[in-house]
């Protein structure tokens, strides 16, 4: 894949305002990628398999890894999008950054676009 | 203080007196008695019930009753080999053949029986036997070697296990049995008559209705036997299995009571005619005149003086039941309740197919109740008609339904629903579906293992278990309990159904298979269970299903868990671990010297595997082509050490260096690494293959394990090591290397295709109905049918390898993911980082701790590389 002039382009808002990440097509329906920020903090960029675009830190809370870009989506059965984190599989709604499997615990989301 | 407690002794340590000593340990008593016990064999308690099978590969030690540690564990004092000769009543004590005398306030005899030899003329000569202990079939064995004739005197029921043995050991054998027909105490004529053809048809010679009048001896050994027809035959090994008597020695001796025919008289409490004695087992007469030569009846008074000795209320013991299933030389027989019809007014209800060896008759009353029956054959129903015996209901069904063979149009085979409650469903353990029921409803059980431990039912011959799974999950269900066995809130279908719709309508991708056969709403995601279990099913089917081989191709590429996706094990850090395949353990120094230049080179963390191989630590995403492609051209491939799949066929050194070793056991294991490498599994698989019996590989704690025999290989199934560490099963022997790599494709093939998720060997088999026999039956014998067509899957599956990470250097569409950050290629994760420890590094956790601790490191002033300006020149 080659990124043609035409290709959209995905955006994350930070302090630094709309930054680039990559091109839409990059991203693999049902995964992630990290995102390096400005300020050195990183972001996990998803997309879903309805197309759908979600950002949210790439910290797991649980361990301190920049993982959750790489955890498998997943959707409850009353349709929440979640990313699963690839070392102890705590599940986090992308769309709110609410931990499902244990209250208390929210990691941040970040605003995405695709232009 | 120890010396004030009374001193319980126990003589003999068979399976009664373990079951006896359990029994004491779970009453609670274990401590408030000085135990010692007096053994004459040299071994503690072992399984005699299950001593045949010593000859298809079970050891001395794994027929050993206790788990290690018991006796030390309750403090008891066991004394091997020191037998007692004598018995003081008016003493109270005790004295050893080695002539140690010990003093009781409780003397418990557990002697058990002896085997019958009748008097006949040569009894004594070399080569005659009999079949009771493991030093007896050792010496079977021995002897066989250099036999080619073997005769049984005894056609009953140990008698047909003695001839199976001697079948299975190569000889011509023969079975001697006085009545008009084989188990003259459980079966029928009719009976008698199925059993005898198909025991026939499978070579053993059957002679009925003549009695042995002298074994022929010339030389002091054993060479034929003359019969009371007159007629002779020529055999080199005779084995006695004439019945049993009980050993009530010591007891007559001293005075005690015993019966006219033998054994330890005892009252309803197992008490004797000395108060201070009480006799269980094999050694004691009942108050119904009988001795009982079952183990369950045994174990019934075993508990039952323990539980006295632990001051608890007990049932009088006023007899047993007989019935029994067993398998003889394959064949399937049980006999249960009133078998010969001898209640006043019984009915016959019969069944009798002899093409297939099949006889089942019922007794019942003229209402239909179930007195007794008899079961060759086909004893599948023996579990539920068992314990509907002698409750006086009439059946649920009509009689004659129950008789037919499955598939017959009126056929019907009976589930727990149709016992009553008091119906006695484990009859080892005397549990009750009653005990079961309340298992579930008040002890929270909510699985058949949980059930077994809770209440012991079908921890001894197994017959019942498939009953209580049914029992289980009935009342599971009553109780509102939702047994969901569907592999996620995606599907309700087991792993192992999803595999045969893959197959079956060659569904190539996780999206039509959730939109066609998913419970979940439209245009759901899926989730994390079945993405990573799907994509193996596809995976291991790939070449059947024409999809890509590839795990990281399409659709695929997103399924995978983290370590798939990266081909490589994600570790506490973030970081990645790498593991290059070492077939078999056996590795040049060249190759050596790379693994240690690329981890010196790349800062990597090195140690040595339990499955010989060497893992590198602390790779980051970007790292790994990098490491890989150093690997590859040295001739390293995948080790698959991130996949559910085939991970290492340890070796010993086998007979190339080894004094011992018979057979080459690092070419072996070379082999079979090289022929599964790859292959998708629903749990990881481990293999070993050790040179000879002394096994230093450890060949039967894996999956599959195989260990050299002069003769060839044998093979050994459902091994695990870890936190539920199993002993592997044996599956066949003596296999030459054509035999064994069949052998392991079908059994392989056919693990992949029925197991669950995350179900290793061992669990599975322990779980699927009919155990290893059943997978013997499938995988050896090919009972389904299906062996072609497993062989030839795993043939696809060979002939499609292909090394993965070769594969993805040379693909740079694969290669893209190998970034740490999507927006700036080429900059590693400043999370990533190491401090020392031995002279090597280990991940800095303490930077994970809070982002800000990550932040402050990348402050310009401290961090190698300050993120914003970096991402400034990425752009
Ligand atoms: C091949 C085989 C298959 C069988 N199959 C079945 C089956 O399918 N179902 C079934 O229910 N039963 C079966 N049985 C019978 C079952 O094994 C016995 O019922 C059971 O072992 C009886 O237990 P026990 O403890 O009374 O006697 P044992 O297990 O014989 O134990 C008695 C122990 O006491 C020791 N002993 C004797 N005298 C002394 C002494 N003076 N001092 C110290 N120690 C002494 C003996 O050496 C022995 O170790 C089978 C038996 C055999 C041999
Ligand atoms: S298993 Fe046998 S052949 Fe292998 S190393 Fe041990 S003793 Fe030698």
């Amino acid at each position: 894949m080659t990124a043609t002039a035409t290709a959209t382009r995905v955006e994350l808002l930070s302090a630094a305002g709309w930054s680039p990440v990559c091109d839409w097509d990059l991203l693999v329906p049902g995964r992630g990628v990290a995102v390096l920020l400005p300020d050195g903090r990183q972001a996990a960029v998803f997309r879903d398999g309805s197309d759908r675009l979600y950002a949210v830190d790439n910290r797991d809370p649980f361990t301190g890894a920049y993982v959750l870009s790489r955890g498998l989506l997943g959707s409850t059965s009353d349709g929440r999008v979640y990313v699963a984190s690839p070392l102890l599989k705590q599940r986090f709604d992308l769309a709110t950054g609410e931990c499902l499997d244990d209250e208390g615990v929210r990691i941040a989301v970040h605003a995405a676009r695709s232009v | 203080m120890t010396t004030t407690k009374p001193t319980l002794l126990l003589v003999g340590y068979g399976m009664v007196g373990h079951r006896f000593l359990e029994a004491l340990a779970e009453a609670g008593a274990a401590a408030r008695y000085r135990v010692v016990v007096l053994a004459e064999e040299p071994r503690p308690a072992y399984d005699r019930v299950g001593l045949t099978s010593y000859f298809s590969g079970r050891s001395a030690d794994d027929l050993l009753l206790a788990e290690e540690g018991f006796t030390d564990r309750h403090g008891f004092e066991v004394h091997l080999s020191s037998p007692a000769v004598s018995l003081d009543p008016a003493a109270r004590t005790v004295t050893t053949a080695a002539g140690r005398t010990l003093s009781y306030d409780t003397l418990v005899l557990a002697t058990g029986s002896y085997p019958f030899v009748p008097p006949v003329d040569g009894r004594d000569a070399e080569g005659c036997f009999v079949y009771r202990t493991i030093e007896d079939l050792q010496a079977i064995e021995a002897y066989a070697a250099g036999a080619r004739v073997g005769a049984v005197v005894g056609g009953g029921l140990l008698g047909l296990e003695a001839a199976g043995a001697l079948k299975g050991l190569g000889l011509e054998t023969h079975v001697v049995e006085f009545a008009p027909r084989l188990m003259p105490v459980q079966v029928d004529e009719a009976g008698g008559a199925a059993l005898r053809r198909t025991i026939e048809s499978m070579g053993v010679v059957v002679h009925t209705g003549i009695g042995t009048k002298a074994i022929t001896v010339a030389d002091g050994r054993a060479v034929g036997m003359s019969f009371t027809d007159d007629s002779e035959l020529a055999t080199d090994l005779v084995v006695f299995s004439a019945g049993v008597r009980p050993r009530d020695q010591l007891a007559r001796e001293a005075g005690l009571a015993v019966g006219e025919r033998g054994g330890i008289a005892i009252d309803e409490h197992c008490r004797t005619s000395d108060p201070h004695v009480f006799a269980i087992g094999e050694c004691a007469l009942a108050v119904d005149g009988r001795v009982y030569g079952l183990v369950a009846p045994g174990y019934e008074m075993a508990v039952s003086v323990a539980r006295q000795l632990a001051e608890q209320a007990v049932q009088p013991f006023t007899g047993a039941d007989l019935s029994t299933k067993l398998k003889l030389l394959g064949v399937d027989v049980a006999s249960f309740g009133d078998a010969f019809g001898s209640t006043p007014g019984s009915l016959d209800v019969v069944y009798s197919d002899s093409r297939s060896g099949v006889y089942k008759k019922l007794v019942v009353t003229a209402e239909g109740a179930l007195l007794g029956g008899i079961l060759v054959g086909d004893a599948s129903a023996y579990a539920t008609l068992r314990p509907l015996t002698g409750t006086g209901r009439p059946l649920p069904v009509p009689a004659e339904s129950l008789v037919l063979p499955a598939g017959a149009d009126t056929a019907v085979s009976l589930g727990g629903s149709a016992l009553p409650d008091d119906a006695v469903v484990c009859s080892c353990n005397n549990v009750t579906k009653g005990t079961i029921r309340a298992a579930v409803t008040d002890h929270q059980c909510t699985t058949v293992p949980e059930v077994k431990k809770c209440t012991r039912a079908g921890t001894n011959c197994g017959s019942c278990v498939k009953l209580l799974g049914t029992i289980v999950a009935d009342e599971l269900e009553a109780s509102g309990v939702e047994v969901d066995r569907g592999l996620c809130p995606c599907f309700a279908h087991t792993r192992a159904e999803l595999y045969e719709i893959v197959l079956v309508k060659r569904i190539s991708t996780h999206r039509r298979l959730l939109a066609e056969h998913g419970r979940a709403p439209e245009g759901s995601e899926g989730c994390e269970v079945c993405k990573p279990t799907v994509a193996s099913i596809i995976a291991s089917l790939a070449p059947v299903l024409e999809a890509s081989g590839h795990i990281l191709d399409g659709e695929q590429g997103a399924l995978q868990d983290t370590n798939d996706h990266f081909l490589a094990n994600l570790q506490k850090n973030g970081s990645y671990s790498v593991v290059p395949r070492i077939p078999g353990g056996e590795i040049t120094p060249d190759k050596l010297i790379v693994i240690g230049e690329v981890a010196k080179e790349f800062g990597l963390y090195t140690k040595i595997t339990g499955g010989q191989r060497i893992d590198l630590f602390g790779a980051s995403v970007d790292q790994l082509p990098m490491i890989w492609s150093r690997l590859v051209a040295a001739g390293f491939e995948s080790g698959h050490a991130y996949g559910k799949s085939l991970r290492t066929v340890k070796s010993c050194v086998g007979s190339t260096w080894c004094r011992y070793g018979v057979q080459d056991s690092v070419a072996m294991a070379i082999q079979l690494e090289l022929r599964y490498r790859g292959l998708r599994s629903p749990h990881k698989l481990k293999s070993a293959v050790s040179g000879c019996a002394r096994e230093c590989a450890e060949a039967r704690g894996k999956d599959f394990g195989v260990i050299a025999t002069t003769n060839g290989w044998n093979l050994y199934v459902g091994g695990n090591g870890g936190a539920t560490p199993r002993h592997a099963d044996l599956l066949a022997q003596d296999l030459d290397d054509e035999q064994l790599v069949r052998l392991i494709d079908r059994f392989l093939m056919f693990y992949i295709r029925t197991a669950d998720r995350l179900e290793r060997t061992s669990t599975w088999l322990e779980r699927i109905e009919g155990g290893l026999d059943h997978v013997r039956e499938v995988v050896v014998e090919d009972s389904l049918g299906i062996a072609d067509e497993l062989e030839a899957l795993m043939a696809r599956h060979i002939g499609d390898y292909q090394d993965e990470w070769a594969a993805t250097l040379a693909d740079p569409d694969r290669m893209r993911r190998f970034v740490s950050f999507v927006n700036a290629p080429g900059v590693p994760d400043p999370s990533i980082r190491f401090v020392p420890e031995r002279d090597q590094v280990k991940p800095d956790l303490v930077l994970l701790a809070t982002e800000e601790q990550l932040l402050a490191a990348l402050d310009p002033d401290n961090a190698p590389f300050p993120a914003a300006r970096i991402l400034e020149e990425a752009r």
